[in-house]
């Protein structure tokens, strides 16, 4: 089919309008970030500051308790990450692979988990925790994360199996593996590319989570990112340099995580169930 | 002969114990988690309904019936949240679709860039939803953001004010937000459907001699027809629960008029601490989503019969 | 190598049976191929004997040792699949040896093992390349060499062949049939095609809708059918068949068909007289004579190059004929040929072939 240059034209400004809009709020916390506070005010509105500077940077990474946030985060998400994978991978080669009586059921709860609200499980898991010391601790935010996590990435992982000839692992155990050998040597290498897209998911999910992380933290030491910053934000809101420094610094991780991903986002997405 | 007989006689049932148990062993671990940190909490939420439970106050913990749901009754706060929700939910899922489908429909596009543009304007997903309200709610702060300036300039503010405090706009802030946040997440999954749609389709009806909007009417929407419709419904459920923006943007305010009924029950259980109420809160939210699902899910299969 | 012997093997997924008693006894270094139509219950047959399908009942035996409950890998039993079933990320060296290091063998011996075999194959150059880096009849290649290495009891193959083109699959059906002489293991060999049936096999199992129609050497099939079914499989084209009524006056036999055409037929006694019975003979055995005792329409010519299929009609009953003459090229309007009797297989009312 023959293209018409004026809807060439008007298809490629479309999309620069969508990448505008996309990249703007966050070229304004880059921008804000680096403008020394004298200039704050006076140039409000202009798109780069006259003079561009870090202090703001040094000042959050050497006076702050954004490293122990940025470390604390960092924790959790990555062990949320691994835990959910390792338990996603075994679920999902279950529901990929075996007829069995309960497979509906368990596909079932898991859909069922993720239709409810989490928020009603604030309150009942905050008085769950409490008694086994699990509030305000790093640990307690990785086993509560982990099994938010887990449904989704179990159909993730499941669809990643699916897309794997059964053939393989016949194979293997007819070559004198067992199923969970050939679960092992053959399917997990071959399953890396899902492996990589559920540690991302759930990195950056665990990386984001808010509500759990007020309810069940309170004091600075265990408290993540998005506690610190949010903490940050209500008691110095006016130091704005600091605060975007500080949001430019827990965006890093999330959007390396989606430089990583990005590439399996529309198969994920799709092979798996739906969840932001 | 017995001993010939002995393993026939024991392994197959030693066998069939561990063919039948194997994808349970695989399936456990994640089952149990599950079930210990959310279905668990889920049925102690349900009874909190109808026990009074206030974190600071050692004498509470009794049953209490339905007084959490006659307090509910008379709660005009409550109900402003659920005319919020509603209103909340409404506009975002309607531009996140719109936009997301426009976004798509673009990319489906093979064009040079395609890849980088599709990385670049996906990105807002990858955005913890945290740092996004902080973000809206300082592009909308006069004093740094330019956003009230440029409303100003092209006459949609009267003045360079904070929308974010203005009763009547407020609500506008976290669905703006909600809406950048939101697009990619529309239009990767209907990028996805769109990139399922047989190509020799398209050319079969170029020769029949359908034009591009005819294409598209008689392909691309009867195609994406079932994913617009699962991901609508779930990303309604999932909008209405999705209190992070509110509660980091406005917290409710100002005068409540951004409290979503999701936000309400976390100020009740975060900032009172009265878990009883949070949870009969929570629980006519869950039986509404319900219902809603069912209505949703009826409504199809009644149209699905009648075509 | 070894024996197999399979007793009354059933197999159904539910309620939905797939095989209905299969007996079936394999000799130490036999061919057998089990041939039939897509959905006959072969390959799930090859599957419960390598241990990948539950036996729902009877019983399966390897050299003499009831295996229904062992697992595939201690079966001692080596596979080749349809798809290859090549491992992806592993090197050929590495996909031939990988039943080897599972069992624990020396560095040695796995060596030599993959060597020979390589050698065997032809697979010298190729050890270090990943299967993607292959075309298909190296990764058919691999697959077999997989299965050799391991010096199994039996060798068991899914259709090995499907998935190349036909210039290829000649090539490397002649190559099977030379590894088996060399090797002398006992296989089983599952397809849908009839000349791979024909050409590789020691004998022939024909299996239809799960059961076993007829056991024998690929010229038993060819020359006495068991049944209609068998008949209408092997060999193409496909035998021509006529239904009719079996009619006896005197010593003459004759099959009198719907339309009133009768055909003399060799008498039978496994037959009442009266009864329906249908008539097959194969295209290459009618006989075109220009003093032949029926008349032919022409309705279509399919020349092969090789030979020509001639579709004709006999008072309107379709038959197939297939010649080496080129001038049936053009034959006119009509032939006449003649059914020669000692070339005709007479079929009862229930399908069975009467003698």
């Amino acid at each position: 089919m023959r293209s018409k240059p004026f809807l060439t034209v008007a298809h490629r400004l479309a999309i620069l309008a969508y990448i505008v809009v996309a990249l703007f709020p966050l070229f304004w916390l880059l921008k804000v970030s680096v403008t020394p506070n004298d200039l704050l005010y006076s140039e409000g509105v202009r798109m780069w500051p006259s003079r561009a500077t870090f202090e703001h940077y040094t000042f959050v990474i050497a006076h702050s308790a954004f490293p122990t946030f940025f470390k604390n985060s960092l924790i959790v998400a990555g062990s949320t990450a691994v835990a959910v994978t390792i338990l996603a991978s075994l679920a999902g080669y279950a529901l990929s692979r075996f007829r069995f009586r309960a497979k509906y059921w368990i596909v079932a709860l898991m859909l069922v988990t993720q239709m409810f609200p989490l928020v009603m499980l604030v309150a009942p898991i905050f008085k769950m925790l409490s008694p086994l010391g699990l509030t305000n601790s790093l640990t307690g935010l990785v086993i509560v994360y982990t099994a938010f996590n887990v449904p989704f990435a179990t159909f993730l992982m499941q669809s990643f199996f699916d897309g794997i000839p059964r053939d393989l692992e016949e194979a293997a155990m007819i070559d004198g593996a067992t199923q969970f050998v050939a679960f092992r040597q053959i399917i997990l290498p071959l399953t890396l590319p899902g492996i990589a897209a559920t540690l991302g998911f759930v990195f950056t999910a665990a990386w984001s989570e808010l509500l759990f992380a007020l309810m069940l933290i309170s004091g600075n030491d265990a408290a993540t990112f998005p506690v610190g910053l949010l903490t940050f934000v209500s008691k110095f809101s006016v130091d704005f340099g600091q605060m975007m420094a500080a949001g430019i610094l827990a965006l890093i991780p999330a959007c390396l995580f989606f430089l990583l991903i990005q590439r399996y986002l529309v198969q994920g997405l799709t092979a798996g169930a739906v969840k932001g | 002969m017995t001993l010939a007989a002995h393993p026939h006689a024991v392994r197959p049932l030693r066998k069939r114990i561990a063919d039948a148990s194997e994808p349970y062993l695989y399936s456990a671990p994640a089952l149990i988690l599950i079930i210990a940190v959310m279905l668990v909490p889920l049925v102690l939420g349900i009874s909190y309904a109808f026990r009074d439970i206030q974190l600071l106050n050692p004498f509470s913990g009794g049953f209490i019936g339905l007084d959490h749901f006659r307090a509910l009754g008379e709660d005009q706060a409550f109900f402003r949240a659920l005319r919020n929700t509603l209103w909340w939910t409404g506009a975002s899922v309607f531009l996140q679709f719109i936009f997301g489908l426009i976004l798509a429909l673009l990319l489906d596009k093979p064009f040079a860039g395609r890849g980088l543009a599709q990385a670049l304007v996906f990105l807002p997903w990858a955005v913890p939803s945290f740092l996004a309200g902080l973000n809206w709610a300082w592009l909308f702060n006069p004093v740094i953001g330019p956003l009230p300036h440029w409303m100003h300039a092209l006459g949609i503010l009267d003045a360079p004010n904070n929308i974010l405090s203005d009763p009547q706009l407020a609500m506008w802030g976290p669905i703006a937000a909600n809406v950048w946040w939101g697009i990619p997440f529309f239009a990767i999954t209907l990028l996805a459907a769109l990139q399922a749609i047989p190509r020799d389709l398209y050319e079969a009806a170029s020769i029949d001699g359908a034009g591009p909007v005819q294409r598209f009417l008689s392909i691309t929407l009867p195609f994406l027809a079932p994913t617009i419709a699962i991901t609508i419904l779930l990303r309604t459920v999932w909008i209405s629960n999705f209190a992070d923006l509110i509660v980091v943007m406005t917290n409710g305010g100002p005068a409540d008029r951004t409290q979503i009924v999701a936000s309400y029950i976390f100020t009740q259980a975060f900032k009172r601490l009265d878990f009883g109420y949070a949870s009969a809160i929570a629980l006519v939210l869950l039986v509404l989503l319900l219902a809603y699902s069912m209505l949703i899910v009826l409504l199809r299969q009644t149209l699905l019969n009648k075509g | 190598m070894a024996s197999i012997d399979i007793q009354d093997i059933r197999k159904s997924f539910g309620t939905f049976s797939v095989l209905h008693g299969v007996d079936l006894t394999i000799r130490d270094g036999e061919f057998i191929v089990l041939v039939g139509p897509s959905g006959c219950g072969k390959s799930t047959l090859l599957r419960m004997i390598a241990g990948l399908e539950d036996v729902t009942s009877g019983d399966i035996r390897i050299d003499g040792r009831r295996v229904n409950d062992l697992a595939p890998k201690d079966r001692d039993i080596a596979m080749v699949f349809q798809s290859y079933a090549l491992y992806p990320h592993m090197s050929v060296a590495d996909n031939m040896s990988y039943s080897l290091k599972l069992r624990r063998t020396a560095k040695e011996k796995i060596a030599s093992a993959v060597g020979g075999a390589a050698a065997k194959l032809g697979l010298d150059p190729l050890l270090e390349r990943r299967p993607r880096a292959l075309s298909g009849g190296q990764r058919q290649r691999v697959a077999m060499g997989r299965a050799i290495v391991r010096q199994p009891k039996a060798f068991l193959f899914d259709e090995p062949l499907s998935n190349l083109d036909a210039r290829l699959r000649e090539q490397m059906r002649a190559e099977i049939k030379k590894l088996h002489g060399d090797l002398h293991a006992t296989s089983i060999y599952v397809t849908h095609d009839q000349i791979e049936a024909m050409t590789l096999a020691d004998r022939i199992v024909a299996m239809h809708a799960g059961v076993v129609q007829q056991v024998g050497t690929p010229l038993d099939l060819y020359d006495r059918p068991a049944n209609l079914f068998v008949a209408g499989f092997i060999g193409s084209p496909g035998m021509n068949f006529f239904e009719g009524c079996y009619l006896v006056s005197g010593d003459q036999a004759e099959l009198r068909l719907a339309n009133g055409v009768t055909l003399p037929v060799p008498q039978r006694a496994g037959i009442e007289p009266g009864a329906t019975a249908t008539l097959g003979i194969r295209p290459e055995h009618v006989v075109l004579d220009a003093h032949g005792a029926l008349e032919a329409k022409v309705d279509l010519i399919e020349p092969t190059g090789f030979g020509i299929i001639m579709h004709v009609s006999i008072h309107d009953v379709p038959m197939k004929i297939f010649t080496l003459d080129r001038a049936m090229l053009d034959p006119g309007p009509a032939v006449r040929v003649d059914l020669p009797q000692e070339r005709l297989h007479l079929f009862g009312t229930q399908g069975q072939r009467v003698e």
